[in-house]
């Protein structure tokens, strides 16, 4: 119910600041906004740094632009608490677009007409590349805490990377390597073998990647098995499969599928170690008896059993916050607002006007060079504007989603 | 070594299509309708399983009562839907077993949710594996096969050597003279469809065993597969579902071993149409010459 109030409050907002943005005259169209997403902080005077946030808060999505939007809102009331950056408050304006490509640009040029510097988001990954293609032309520095696909960084038609486009999630294949980097040191594993899904993308990514991260780091794979998504027997696959006898199994799909291989595993007597991607979370509900995936190895971007002061602190902070307890997505983009913070501090430090180009210059290259500690681990940037960042390894133990290790 | 372990998967998944081929078999050779609710039946079974297991029913009990639920559902179809169009054309028993199934389907999603569920499969197959010269079987594969086996046995004495089996093998060769000879038909054909939705229940629970997950569209794709199997041994042939069920099952495991996964489900309808182009009647089923 709580939840309706807000998104209705939202939302009724957002349709403010739309009409609002129609009269022409920025300035009395950005306390309307900014009063839609911010209750409590923002000087109204005009010395404030405008930074947009795009979520879809109404929608099939709104599940996640909530929770993600939630975070950005979370890091900048707590930077205006603590006096701001350069003595000017962060003045936030989030907008709606939900879930859809559309109402995305829609709200991006809303955003850019408020004069915002930079935006967190989007979301999930249609709009976030909406938006990163849109934004292309002001050289919009933009951040996204969620959306993991690679086009949202990279142009997939011409491979060349979007200079003003950042995210703060690791992108899928990266999933791969970490695992195949993972079963090779901290496994011991000499051996591998996968069991993928030739019919979803994220599936079929995370395979290429552990295949070629393995091949890199020698580790041996001695089977590579695929079946399609209606499929319900993989005892034909995994038989195969057993007959190498490999020291671990990646098996890259989401948590229905894995309840329904693993104790198909087990059935034809497979010994291997369970290792798969962020999709096995929920593995252990879907399961009847998760004894049949004790001591599987999955990655993910954020454990809330971390016990390193910085997530604490982001649990206990975001709880007191919004009386509920975060997800991934309040964590990355969390940290997308952080990273945007500092990239802003150097700007400011330049001497450089908000909202100018060279500003917005300043931003993108202080993102690039960031090389510091945030909630979900330490973050440097590559040549794709990826985050080359630790993952965090889940253990399947006694029954329960177990923190094991950064990696 | 490898082949072995993939023969006994090809006999476990066989076994449970053989079961259910039985169900579509049965009822096609007695009133000439392919009852595509037949799959459907099987979901119903999965979820009375699950759900009794889960109000902490003992799992034999649970098993017999998801059982009876398939019995008392098939008959209950068969009065409801397919009774009062006895005497209709063919086709429009076809077009309301269809009706039926997506009935089935879609109250199961509204009644238990669209996603898929676990199913207590631990606590009613129990025991552990045994290894036979290097090769492993599975408890689940051993019980599977083993009831299966089983209940073919059980159902060939029944039509074969009583009163009951006799009738309907009477009705089904021709259901005027059956009728004519004091064979009880109404009766008949109800029992034609207890007899084939308990082996649908059973089918169901070893089902649910080795592919742990009920969803209300479970029965759909094992339907058709199932379906196939039976043409392929020969519609209305109690053997030639036996046959065809374990053919299939072991086609499809056979396909997937040699690596070729993606052409599982192409693989098994291709079987379909090389039998209906070359061998109709299937692989023991009897010509039979239109009626005038």
């Amino acid at each position: 119910m709580k939840k309706k109030i807000l998104s209705l409050m939202l939302t009724a907002a957002v349709c403010g600041g739309l009409l609002a943005g129609c009269n022409s005259t920025p300035s009395s169209s950005a306390p309307s906004g900014s009063q839609a997403g911010n209750d409590s902080s923002a000087a109204s005077g005009g010395d404030t740094i405008k930074v947009g946030i795009l979520a879809p808060l109404t929608g099939d999505a709104a599940q996640y632009g909530i929770a993600a939007s939630n975070g950005a809102k979370l890091y900048f009331d707590q930077l205006n608490a603590a006096g701001g950056i350069n003595g000017k408050n962060i003045e936030y304006i989030l907008l709606d677009e939900k879930g859809q490509a559309a109402d995305a640009v829609t709200a991006y040029n809303n955003l850019l007409e408020q004069g915002v510097t930079a935006i967190v988001g989007d979301v999930t990954t249609a709009p976030t590349v909406a938006v990163a293609v849109e934004s292309a032309s002001a050289n919009m520095p933009l951040i996204t805490g969620s959306a993991t696909a690679a086009s949202v960084t990279v142009d997939p038609d011409t491979n060349a990377v979007r200079p003003n486009v950042f995210r703060s999630c690791f992108i899928d294949p990266f999933q791969g390597e970490k695992m195949a980097s993972f079963s090779k040191e901290k496994l011991n594993a000499k051996t591998a073998a996968v069991l993928f899904n030739t019919n979803v993308d994220y599936s079929v990514g995370l395979k290429d990647a552990f295949i070629a991260k393995a091949a890199e780091i020698g580790l041996e794979i001695v089977a590579t098995e695929s079946y399609s998504t209606n499929d319900v027997d993989f005892k034909g696959q995994l038989t195969n499969i057993s007959a190498k006898n490999p020291d671990v199994l990646f098996c890259p799909d989401y948590y229905q599928k894995v309840a329904l291989i693993a104790p198909q595993a087990k059935e034809i007597g497979l010994t291997a170690t369970f290792v798969g991607g962020d999709g096995w979370d929920g593995a252990i509900e879907a399961i009847n008896d998760a004894s049949l995936i004790e001591g599987a190895y999955y990655c993910s971007g954020f454990s809330a059993d971390d016990s390193s002061e910085a997530v604490q602190k982001f649990l206990t902070d975001y709880n007191t916050a919004y009386n509920t307890a975060p997800n991934m997505f309040s964590a990355t983009t969390y940290d997308a607002a952080a990273i945007l913070a500092d990239a802003i501090k150097s700007a400011e430090s330049a001497g450089l006007a908000a909202g100018s180009d060279e500003y917005k210059a300043a931003i993108i290259s202080a993102i690039s060079a960031t090389n510091a500690d945030y909630v979900t681990g330490h973050f440097t940037y590559d040549q794709s504007n990826n985050p080359v960042k630790d993952a965090v390894i889940i253990k399947i133990a006694d029954g329960k989603y177990t923190f094991d290790c950064k990696f | 070594m490898l082949f072995l372990s993939q023969i006994i998967n090809g006999l476990q998944l066989g076994s449970i299509y053989a079961l259910v081929a039985l169900g579509y078999s049965m009822v096609y050779g007695i009133i000439m309708l392919l009852n595509f609710a037949h799959g459907d039946i099987i979901m119903v079974g999965g979820y009375v399983a699950m759900l009794t297991i889960a109000a902490g029913v003992h799992p034999i009990l649970a098993v017999i009562l998801a059982i009876l639920a398939c019995v008392v559902l098939g008959v209950m179809i068969d009065k409801v839907a397919y009774a009062p169009l006895r005497s209709s054309p063919r086709i429009s028993l076809l077009i309301t077993a269809i009706g039926v199934s997506f009935l089935l389907e879609n109250l199961a999603q509204n009644i238990w949710g669209a996603n898929a569920r676990p199913f207590p499969n631990s606590s009613i197959i129990k025991g552990s594996a045994i290894n036979i010269g290097g090769v492993h079987i599975g408890n689940t594969a051993i019980v599977t096969i083993a009831v299966s086996l089983l209940s073919m046995v059980v159902l060939t004495f029944l039509v074969q050597k009583t009163k009951r089996g006799k009738a309907m093998r009477a009705v089904s060769e021709d259901m005027g003279t059956a009728q004519l000879m004091g064979i009880n038909v109404n009766n008949t054909i109800t029992f034609t469809f207890a007899v084939g939705s308990a082996l649908a229940g059973i089918g169901s629970i070893l089902y649910c065993c080795t592919y742990p997950q009920v969803s209300p569209t479970m029965g759909s794709m094992l339907g058709l597969k199932a379906f196939v199997a039976a043409v392929l041994g020969g519609i209305g042939s109690i053997p030639g579902a036996m046959v065809g069920g374990f053919a299939i099952g072991m086609a499809e495991v056979l396909v997937r071993a040699a690596g070729l996964s993606d052409w599982t489900d192409g693989a098994v309808f291709a079987i379909l149409i090389v039998v209906l182009l070359f061998r109709p009647t299937g692989l023991m089923g009897r010509p039979m010459t239109e009626k005038v």
